[in-house]
């Protein structure tokens, strides 16, 4: 017992000793220099970290900072907050909740920017820019050393809008009751909005559909599909992959698109039907029964 | 500077694999298993635990009509006893019982708007399952530190959802909450080997632990942690009693 009690002591001293020196408790720019290699691959381009370095310093610094943590020069006056690279949790994935983002993924963000947000589309940039910067962003992160990317989920092709498909997405949204954040007309005033935060215990607003704004994640068909399949992580938005079926996600979004202020063929065929907000005291129905 | 750090990160493997090494010899077979067990009590005038307003969720509201809800961060029992206190060994295991993980799931229910139970201890690598009791939508929101390995995610579970099952990568004192339910606040308490919760009275014991010397650490998610030095031989049973002190 005495023996052993020494022997870890010592080692544990040895430890403590040499530790300060190899510093490896924060992020480091000694950590960022040892992943410049970092690479992305987006379509037939591939991008790399070191060739970001100066758009980077000379687009993004001011809100991402120095070392990607968000802590700009700007980030005081900045909301939403910039996002903090290093933890390597991103909102819009193709990939599964508590998975990281595919390059293509990372690459959608920076050319379609964040709205309500002070990220705006970075278009101007080139493909190869776009390339070098996700490998830069990725730098920050030691995650994307350690782990691949999630499998993107699968969107079967989308069906033709139907009454009967809007009825039934009206069935999902209040079965899996996305009412509770969004409010039964979608104006994000739901029962839990008003104390809704994000990871880092800031308070955030669910996405108002009426608006007119666009989704953070992207406004087509199949943006809207994958915002709530994958959800947005770092935020309270949860993933609905376990359940929403595919056929019954494209029957949500129909319904989701009778909410939204731009006219289409969904809103038109609501307003035939009649269509009424959801009854929010109808009795629950379980899910996967129909 | 860099020769610095390079000489330093090479003194820190020689003296890990030099630590393991040492630590090895005294390995013992699994064969023999022993539990230590004990009692957690909490000494002085238990703090105030806040009631909760479900009122915007009628159907929490009426789950919990007869009962009056509040907070759990510190629950003690009649005689002292600390509810929710997770025990493991925080040194000393060596072998199987510190890489094989337990085999049975553990489960973590959401029940009447509140996490049963409100703690949920496991080993690294361990299955857990989290279902849902409630005819109210929830999100489970696990919420870790991602640099420690651990990732966060979020999964909604309207009601009748199938269970959503997971384990974690390293250990970490993991916030549990449900975005839609803010009052809701658990913990996922994942530890390397060996652990046990204590009961309503205190009381907890940790199985199939091999005759060893061993560091257990009780850890209160308000209270922190205490330490204990024990010695598991083949048969009795080691006992470590803790006393936390309220402030």
């Amino acid at each position: 017992m005495r023996i052993t009690l020494h022997k870890s002591l010592l080692c544990t001293a040895a430890v403590v000793m040499v530790f300060p020196l190899a510093s490896l408790a924060q992020q480091t720019k000694a950590d960022f220099e040892a992943r410049i290699g970092m690479e992305s691959h987006i379509g037939h381009v591939t991008g790399h970290a070191k060739s970001a370095q100066y758009d980077y310093r000379r687009y993004c610094v001011g809100c991402h900072g120095d070392r990607g943590d968000g802590m700009g020069e700007n980030f005081p006056w900045v909301d939403p907050k910039p996002r903090d690279f290093q933890l390597g949790i991103f909102k819009c994935r193709s990939t599964p909740t508590g998975t990281l983002p595919t390059d293509q993924d990372l690459s959608d963000t920076i050319s379609r920017g964040l709205d309500r947000s002070n990220m705006p589309p970075w278009n101007v940039f080139t493909d190869q820019q776009k390339a070098d910067l996700v490998a830069w962003v990725k730098h920050f992160s030691p995650r994307f050393a350690s782990e691949k990317p999630g499998t993107p989920i699968q969107i079967p092709a989308e069906p033709e809008v139907t009454a009967d498909r809007i009825k039934a997405g009206r069935e999902v949204f209040a079965r899996v009751q996305c009412w509770k954040c969004h409010g039964v007309t979608g104006e994000a005033n739901g029962p839990s909005a008003s104390t809704l935060q994000d990871d880092l215990g800031r308070p955030i607003a669910a996405f108002n559909f009426t608006e007119g704004s666009r989704p953070k994640c992207g406004s087509s068909d199949q943006d809207l599909y994958r915002i709530f399949m994958t959800g947005l992580d770092g935020t309270p938005m949860p993933s609905f992959a376990d359940n929403i079926k595919p056929d019954e996600a494209w029957d949500l979004v129909f319904y989701l698109r009778t909410l939204m202020s731009e006219p289409s063929k969904e809103k038109a065929i609501a307003k035939q039907l009649g269509l009424k907000p959801v009854d929010t005291n109808a009795p629950a129905q379980p899910s996967g029964q129909q | 500077m860099k020769n610095l750090q390079k000489l330093a990160a090479v003194l820190m493997v020689v003296m890990v694999v030099l630590c393991g090494a040492l630590l090895l010899t005294h390995e013992v077979s699994a064969a023999s298993e022993g539990k230590i067990s004990g009692t957690v009590k909490y000494e002085g005038t238990p703090p105030h635990m806040r009631g909760i307003d479900m009122s915007k969720d009628p159907y929490c509201a009426k789950a919990n009509a007869s009962t009056s809800p509040h907070m759990e961060n510190v629950v003690v029992g009649s005689g002292g006893g600390l509810e929710n206190v997770v025990l493991y060994i925080s040194e000393g295991l060596s072998g199987p019982a510190l890489s094989q993980p337990a085999t049975n799931v553990p489960v973590f229910d959401q029940k009447n708007c509140e996490y049963t139970p409100h703690v949920l201890a496991m080993d690294v690598g361990q299955t857990f399952k989290v279902t849902t009791s409630d005819q109210t939508a929830h999100n489970i929101h696990p919420n870790p530190n991602p640099m420690t390995g651990n990732i966060p995610w979020n999964q909604s579970q309207p009601p009748g959802a199938p269970p959503v099952e997971k384990s974690w990568k390293a250990p970490e004192m993991i916030e549990v909450k449900c975005n839609i339910h803010p009052w809701m606040h658990g913990w996922f308490a994942v530890v390397k080997g060996p652990y046990a919760t204590t009961d309503a009275n205190g009381n907890y014991t940790i199985s199939n632990v091999p005759p060893g010397n061993y560091t257990v650490t009780a850890w209160q998610e308000t209270l922190g942690t205490q330490t204990a030095k024990v010695t598991v031989a083949g048969g009795a049973p080691a006992k470590a009693d803790f006393t936390f002190k309220g402030k």
